[in-house]
């Protein structure tokens, strides 16, 4: 933070290094506390709802924080879902209904995200290396085009498309929202892969097409394993805003195809004091992200990061 | 988003701001096209876009009770839209040889978003129009501009729009808390990676998920931790949702934990581009602490800052699902969304068509408030000479 190795370490008891010893602690003090007070506010909600998932009645009543110290915890909230240690090898008819609706997620979100990715790329390459002209559209106005979707909220596309899915008969079926949803993760993938490509010097594809490559085969073979890392921080991100999406899911699905947030929010509405299920329902729905933010968290930064500093 | 938005105009002076559509690949290819290949191109283009129409034009002709065909959904139409578009890319390299391959590029996802945008505008349009209650059995009746005279006289969404005002002027504290987490980020600290990960994980979580975990559970007024945290700090009946303003305060709070990490990162890797000779240079000068922090940091930082702000309203302004299911509005609309007052627009009283005008308007406000604030951004961030 503030002068280290500045000065020659040779008066290092000098009245003016003593005071700025005494200033490197507070700063430090105070940097690491604000550090710590943050990372308490952004991991309490998390350790609160997993906590409370191993909890009964009484815990949550007298505010029991600490598990085994405060409280004895049991399975009682995962035996709900069916997935405690006792249930997990019989029939449940709650785990069979998170079963789907988690597998729809899955779906979902995994197959509009590659979806996103593989047209977004394309795009995204094509743009930053070949003029356009299509009537007066020029390659800025078609970017344009595609990222001015950014900024279309959900809202407005949602009622027609209520009434189109029902004409067309894709209301509440996984390939209406997987549509959907790729329409949405479109411009950002966009915005992300067109900075990787930018970065991507051109004398590759030039020499590649020397040796006699098409664009396609240069496309393929030289460009696609450089951009890859930046390819999987737009998968990254589509997943984690598709898999949470509820909106959209909550006005086109019905029984078939909802996805884990519609569930959640679903057993919201009718909570009595059933703290416990609705703890062990959020953590099995966030823990896959939670684990996913984790392990990727480098890859999620790099994409965020990427369309920052444009 | 921004950098679309400048694109749009591609500046003549600064040779940077081009450089995000990269070098133009320049390669001189000689196609020698047998004319037959065209003709099957040109062909194969016409007559799927043929089918399309004469599709479109028979399902028109039954939905409008002219003739029987006996289809009940519109799917044809569909797959013939789709057979077209495929058609369309193969007989552009068909017809064009080494610029149609160029073009396939670009194409694929210009159809797919043209396709599920540009037509359910219109179509929306259309509805907005209209009177169109999905409930009542007389269906779809244009009613030209009532539901914009119905709109005039709503309390409630007037009351939404403004509510969403004070949501993105919420966004400042977002800011301010943001760049301060990306500036304690950027010291050199121990277990970086560890704060890291733990201020970027509200953004992996679920806004509805979120809504049960906080809203509803930890702000309970009896059990939840924060109430029995605001009794012990002498608040006798700690209530989260029963006053409008706070209500409203803790729909923003709610909101800002999921995203606060979102413009934490985009602060922190504008920090990290900044070349450390800058800091040092200024630290020389004798500029230290808070004001290298107000005279060199930040000023560098004000590009990036607007950038991350433009984002963060943009999707401040599609806030709806922590609504929905923590408060649905309450108490009294004070913590109403534009999104998610139409939401229950549809789901309680069907009403698709008054809906629909009420999203639309909302656009309209969106792109006039965006372009305002884009063009007042790229003054700020020109520079100075």
């Amino acid at each position: 933070m503030t002068l280290q190795t500045a000065e020659a370490p040779i008066f290092r008891d000098s009245e003016t290094d003593l005071r700025h010893r005494a200033q490197w602690w507070t700063g430090s003090l105070a940097v690491y506390s604000a550090l710590i007070l943050w990372a308490l506010i952004c991991l309490f909600p998390i350790y609160w709802t997993i906590t409370t998932s191993f909890k009964m009645a009484p815990n949550v009543m007298q505010g029991h924080l600490v598990p085994f110290v405060d409280y004895q915890p049991s399975w009682l909230g995962w035996r709900s879902l069916g997935m405690s240690p006792d249930t997990i090898g019989t029939e449940s008819s709650p785990r069979a209904e998170f079963m789907k609706r988690f597998m729809n997620s899955l779906i979902v979100s995994v197959t509009a995200s590659t979806l996103a990715v593989i047209l977004g790329s394309l795009a995204a390459y094509g743009l930053s290396r070949f003029s356009y002209r299509w009537a007066w559209m020029r390659n800025p106005d078609i970017s344009f085009f595609f990222l001015s979707q950014l900024i279309l909220p959900p809202v407005v596309l949602a009622l027609p498309f209520l009434v189109l899915y029902k004409a067309l008969g894709l209301l509440d079926t996984r390939i209406g929202l997987i549509l959907l949803y790729t329409l949405m993760v479109l411009p950002i993938v966009i915005w992300i892969m067109r900075d990787q490509f930018a970065g991507i010097p051109t004398e590759l594809e030039e020499a590649a097409l020397v040796d006699g490559l098409t664009i396609w085969g240069a496309f393929a073979t030289i460009i696609l394993p450089i951009a890859l890392p930046g390819m999987v921080a737009a998968f990254i991100l589509s997943l984690v805003l598709t898999w949470n999406e509820y909106f959209f899911a909550a006005l086109l699905t019905s029984t078939h195809a909802n996805t884990l947030p519609v569930m959640v929010a679903s057993q919201t509405g009718s909570q009595g004091i059933n703290w416990w299920a609705m703890a062990a329902l959020s953590t099995a729905a966030i823990l896959p992200l939670v684990v996913i933010g984790i392990i990727l968290e480098r890859f999620i930064i790099k994409g965020m990061a990427a369309g920052a500093l444009k | 988003m921004r950098a679309g938005g400048r694109d749009a105009h591609p500046p003549l002076s600064t040779g940077i701001r081009l450089s995000t559509t990269g070098d133009l690949l320049h390669v001189v290819t000689a196609d020698d096209l047998p004319p037959g290949r065209i003709a099957f191109g040109r062909g194969l283009m016409w007559g799927t876009g043929l089918l399309l129409c004469l599709a479109a034009a028979l399902q028109t002709a039954q939905a409008m009770g002219v003739i029987d065909l006996g289809l009940e959904t519109w799917r044809p139409t569909l797959y013939a839209f789709i057979t077209w578009a495929i058609a369309l890319c193969w007989g552009q390299v068909l017809t064009r040889g080494e610029q149609g391959k160029r073009a396939l590029f670009v194409l694929p996802a210009v159809l797919f978003v043209v396709a599920l945008t540009v037509f359910p505008l219109l179509f929306g349009l259309l509805i907005a129009l209209s009177d169109w209650n999905l409930s009542s059995p007389t269906g779809r009746q244009f009613n030209g501009l009532d539901n914009i005279r119905q709109m005039w006289t709503d309390p409630f969404y007037w009351n939404a729009l403004g509510n969403m005002g004070w949501y993105c002027l919420a966004i400042v504290v977002e800011y301010a808390i943001a760049f301060g987490l990306a500036l304690l980020l950027n010291a050199e600290i121990r277990a970086r990676k560890f704060f890291r990960v733990a201020f970027l994980l509200p953004l992996m979580l679920s806004p509805v998920a979120v809504s049960w975990m906080i809203g509803k559970s930890m702000l309970e007024p009896r059990f939840g931790p924060l109430a029995r945290l605001g009794r012990a700090l002498g608040w006798d009946t700690p209530s989260f949702f029963g006053d409008p303003l706070v209500a409203k305060l803790t729909i923003m709070a709610m909101d800002a934990w999921t995203y606060i990490p979102f413009m934490m990162i985009m602060l922190l890797a504008g920090l990290q581009a900044i070349p450390k000779e800058v800091q040092e240079a200024a630290r020389v000068d004798g500029a230290s602490g808070w004001r290298g922090f107000w005279e060199v940091t930040f000023p560098l930082m004000l590009p990036v800052s607007l950038t991350a702000i433009l984002i963060r309203i943009i999707f401040k302004l599609k806030l709806a699902d922590i609504v929905i299911s923590v408060t649905s509005g309450g108490p009294g609309g004070a913590t109403d969304t534009v999104t998610s007052f139409i939401f229950r627009e549809y789901r309680d009283r069907s009403n698709v068509g008054y809906g629909t005008l009420l999203a639309m308007v909302y656009l309209v406000v969106i792109v006039i408030a965006m372009t305002i604030l884009m063009k007042i951004a790229d003054r700020f961030t020109r520079p100075r000479t």
